[in-house]
């Protein structure tokens, strides 16, 4: 008996090295500093998006490997060359933050390797370093605020005071609204942002006030949209400069927000390319099975982060899962040939999608929790307006 | 320039520069003191901030949740010296830095698996959570005028606490001359571990007070520790004066360049030009002002006699 198993052992040992090769997937987001709840949703979102897809990508299976990126660019190329040069990953998925993409991306597509990001969408990668082998499930940062602009504009506010962080995705989401929007900016601050950024806005907020504008658009991802939204209702600024806001009050500051009862959030309205009331259904599996296995409701960040894994298993099947041939892949993934969380969409000549982006308003659901749900459509299939920049 | 404007600014800038006293002051005792370099000062900001709003949701009010939370910071700063700091004293100041800049990646770990990745927003009363018009544009929240009150009123008691009561002159005796003032008799162990005590009491009531504005985070230490070695050198390290007007300056300095440094540039350059470097300069000013400070002044504005 013995004997047989030890040759059933050897047999297996010798068979192994000839199955497939697991699929390996980077993916690089914040797990520490104040941005590690975002980090946290998307690896989430990413350990759903795999046992959905019961591990496999046809008949490979599915490895994924998490990497912090600490909130910093030097410290975000680091962990995405060790992921492609250590780990020998096949995709490099995540980033969160526009200043880390814009330093890791080299190191990807150098490498040859498949790079695609679930969120930072900075101009120079939908423009002038657009690139073969980078996709986006996301979106080009000017073009939520440029939704923005054209709301703005339909509910004829006159003049707008901004306030942003001051990186890579801050001075696109100004670029952004001033594309669109088209009456008088009456002033704008752009603030500390990283692991340090400046989350006391009392200076700013003042000088808004004193501006005399009709209206106040800002974009603070993350924990500075607490603090902000707090401050801003501290001073008592809600019935005489209205707030306007891309990215900042989303499904993982409402939680927060809510315990804390800040109840002039509700009704509050800004734009978005997803949201969890979208009615198709693969957003309503993720949505409910999400709720279901975290306790919470899904961000955007989770949202693009589920659609990114399964974007590459479209891809992984669509090639029988030999990854050797690039050009077969990159055309798969061109295709986007998966439902979307979103609805389906297609790839830019830059590979940004081109999608919707909704007006989306901050509600009490059913049981009594904040979220969102859509007002309107405000852009079909936008093309984002770096993409004639882009020479591939 | 409008005059009511700059008197907010000013008061912004006050209000942000008694914060900072907050964290500084501990910080300068325990380093002029104790002669310990404890980056890990701004992880008791942190845990001051966490223990806070932890404690408001458990009583629901704020203000009794800070009467609860000071003194389980000063039993943490104590338990702190006690298992790691004091064995760093004799050490030089390499191994402290080491040593309690891993204390200080312990400490957000530790605050990842105990409270979790996202911050925690703290609720005020309602009476704190409004605004407050002094006149007709000086508009400005209530809650602000509180820190700025708490403030003065905590740089009172400890200006009292160092320069009238004879815990204030054994710190002071320790401070200038360690050796001989345990040869009087002092027992100096002791009283570094209620000096220690005191600064995370400190530090824990600057993290307690700011976390109702911004909110407690993961990590919304190691930039104030940051601004408050700035203080501090500016200052002059060791001296609680120093640290107060220091502390000022730099409060006023980063809030006034914040509002009114691109309206400068504005002056002098085109619009798209203030609009860049606007920014970037106001974000340099504190550490332009300290590399101005140690080349003239490197002892520090205000440093500590008798050393």
């Amino acid at each position: 008996m013995k004997k047989y198993a030890m040759a059933a052992l050897a047999v297996s040992m010798l068979v192994e090295p000839l199955a497939a090769e697991s699929v390996k997937i980077g993916f690089v987001t914040t797990l520490t500093t104040g941005a590690a709840a975002i980090g946290n949703d998307m690896k989430d979102a990413a350990t759903l998006a795999v046992s959905h897809m019961g591990g496999r990508m046809g008949d490979r299976e599915v490895e994924i490997i998490f990497a912090d990126d600490g909130f910093r660019p030097e410290i975000g190329k680091q962990v995405t060359d060790r992921l492609v040069k250590q780990d020998n990953v096949d995709f490099v998925a995540g980033y969160i933050w526009s200043h880390v993409l814009l330093a890791s991306r080299k190191s990807v597509l150098d490498a040859g390797k498949f790079l695609i990001s679930s969120n930072a969408g900075p101009s120079a990668v939908a423009g002038k370093l657009c690139h073969r082998n980078f996709f986006s499930t996301s979106w080009q940062n000017d073009q939520t605020p440029m939704a923005m602009g054209e709301v703005l504009n339909r509910q004829g506010v006159k003049s707008l005071y901004i306030m942003a962080p001051n990186y890579a995705a801050g001075k696109n989401m100004v670029t952004g609204i001033e594309r669109t929007f088209m009456g008088e900016i009456r002033g704008k601050d752009l603030t500390k942002w990283g692991a340090d950024a400046q989350l006391d806005f009392s200076a700013e907020l003042a000088k808004a006030r004193a501006s005399g504008a009709d209206g106040l658009f800002v974009f603070y991802p993350g924990a500075a949209a607490t603090a902000f939204i707090r401050q801003y209702t501290q001073a008592g600024l809600k019935d005489t400069l209205p707030l306007y806001s891309v990215f900042t009050v989303n499904a993982l500051t409402l939680p927060g927000l809510q315990a804390a009862n800040f109840d002039s959030v509700l009704g509050s309205r800004m734009t978005q390319s997803w949201d969890p009331t979208l009615d198709n259904p693969a957003n309503r599996r993720f949505v409910s099975d999400y709720r279901e296995t975290f306790g919470r409701v899904p961000s955007f960040y989770a949202a693009q982060s589920y659609d990114a894994l399964m974007l590459i298993r479209a891809a992984v099947e669509a090639v029988g899962g030999d990854l050797s041939d690039q050009d077969a892949v990159r055309a798969a993934l061109k295709a986007a040939n998966y439902d979307s969380v979103r609805g389906r969409y297609t790839y830019g000549t830059n590979h940004m999608p081109v999608q919707n982006f909704y007006l989306r308003e901050v509600v009490a659901d059913a049981g009594g929790t904040w979220t969102t749900r859509v007002v309107a459509t405000v852009y079909e299939n936008h093309v984002d307006p770096y993409a004639d920049d882009c020479r591939m | 320039m409008d005059f009511a404007l700059v008197f907010v600014q000013m008061l912004n800038g006050l209000q942000l520069g008694l914060l900072l006293f907050l964290v500084a002051s501990g910080l300068t005792l325990v380093f002029g003191i104790l002669d310990f370099v404890n980056l890990a000062h701004g992880s008791l900001y942190m845990l001051g901030a966490f223990v806070c709003a932890s404690l408001t949701f458990l009583t629901g009010n704020f203000l009794i949740a800070i009467a609860l939370a000071l003194p389980v910071m000063a039993v943490i700063g104590w338990g702190i010296e006690r298992v790691v700091v004091r064995q760093l004293y004799r050490r030089d100041h390499l191994d402290q830095v080491l040593g309690s800049f891993g204390l200080l990646l312990v400490f957000d770990v530790a605050v990842h698996l105990i409270w979790g990745p996202a911050g925690i927003a703290i609720p005020l009363p309602a009476w704190l959570d409004t605004h407050i018009g002094l006149a007709e544009d000086v508009v400005i929240p209530v809650y602000r005028l509180l820190i700025i009150g708490t403030g003065l009123a905590v740089a009172a008691l400890l200006f009292w606490l160092v320069h009238h009561t004879r815990f204030g002159m054994l710190i002071r005796a320790g401070a200038s001359d360690r050796t001989m003032a345990g040869a009087l008799g002092i027992d100096i162990t002791r009283l570094f571990t209620l000096v220690f005590a005191l600064g995370a009491a400190l530090a824990g009531l600057a993290g307690m007070l700011v976390a109702p504005i911004t909110e407690a985070s993961i990590g919304m230490g190691n930039s104030v520790i940051i601004t408050a070695f700035v203080v501090i050198v500016v200052g002059g390290i060791g001296s609680m004066k120093g640290a107060f007007i220091g502390a000022m300056i730099i409060g006023l300095i980063d809030t006034l360049g914040r509002s009114f440094i691109d309206d400068g540039f504005r002056l002098i350059m085109g619009t798209a030009a203030a609009e860049t470097a606007g920014p970037a300069v106001s974000a340099m000013l504190i550490y332009l002002l300290m590399a101005v400070i140690l080349a003239l002044r490197p002892q520090g504005l205000f440093p500590p006699s008798g050393r």
